[in-house]
């Protein structure tokens, strides 16, 4: 799945409220998505359709309902492509400043007046 | 919609039996699941047991309906923490479906109970795992580092 679709998909405000709305209650029809939201079914149907071709939605049929869920395996693909990096140069930063620490002999801190 | 239910969906570029083999891999602790290690004959009716690298016991179960390649569903029941021990098991679905030069994996946890916290608390868990045994399978290597 490429990244150029989850980010497009995320860059509408209404497909993130959808996501929310499906992290809240996981398994809703298009119905339920659509209850007391200020957007056309066909709207909805359309983000809808975006969010599964970027895969940060699945849907299943059960019974004569389609249910949609939230995907978070993409979600957690950009965390650790984007996020888990900075976190990497914070932890380089404290260890090099663990390092500093250790091997300044204590001797050589000011004193305290 | 009755009970809880997270549906994980992952594409690997693999075949659905090397994909099957990392699932349901028995022979070592598997690198992509934290260094778990897993146990089971993979029959239907046998029982499941994934044991954490420190040796404790994370989730038992039994082996519900199996197809080679395809499908295995295992009722699913935690160990780990009284309270999810507590709500009674859960049930996972792995299903294999072969897409061009992809395999489509989806894992579905489901939960008998409104707002299991079981479910809420693999969330978390489930992509990475995913995302380990993806890379795992297409670059014979993990990013991540094991979970402590």
């Amino acid at each position: 799945m490429n990244d150029d679709a989850v980010f497009r998909a995320l860059a509408d405000a209404s497909r993130r409220l959808l996501l929310d709305r499906l992290h809240r209650q996981n398994g809703q029809t298009l119905s339920d998505l659509c209850d007391g939201l200020d957007m056309t079914r066909q709207a909805v149907t359309k983000h809808l359709t975006i969010l599964e071709a970027a895969n940060l939605v699945s849907s299943r049929k059960e019974g004569r309902e389609k249910l949609h869920f939230i995907n978070p395996v993409p979600i957690n693909a950009i965390a650790e492509r984007w996020i888990a990096k900075f976190e990497q140069q914070r932890l380089t930063a404290l260890s090099a400043l663990k390092e500093h620490l250790e091997t300044t002999p204590p001797s050589r801190k000011k004193k305290k007046d | 919609m009755a009970g809880s239910q997270f549906v994980y969906v992952t594409f690997i570029r693999t075949t659905p039996q090397r994909l099957w083999d990392a699932l349901t891999d028995t022979k070592a602790p598997m690198d992509y699941w934290f260094g778990c290690r897993q146990e089971s004959d993979w029959k239907v009716g046998s029982r499941w047991t994934l044991t954490m690298s420190d040796g404790r016991i994370a989730d038992t179960g039994t082996i519900l309906e199996i197809e080679p390649n395809k499908r295995a569903v295992i009722e699913w029941h935690n160990q780990f923490k009284p309270e999810y021990t507590a709500e009674g098991p859960a049930r996972c679905v792995y299903e294999l479906e072969q897409m061009a030069d992809v395999v489509k994996l989806t894992i579905t946890h489901t939960h008998p109970r409104e707002n299991a916290k079981y479910i809420e608390a693999v969330s978390g868990g489930w992509p990475k795992i995913l995302s380990n045994l993806k890379s795992l399978l297409e670059s014979g290597a993990i990013i991540l580092k094991p979970a402590a």
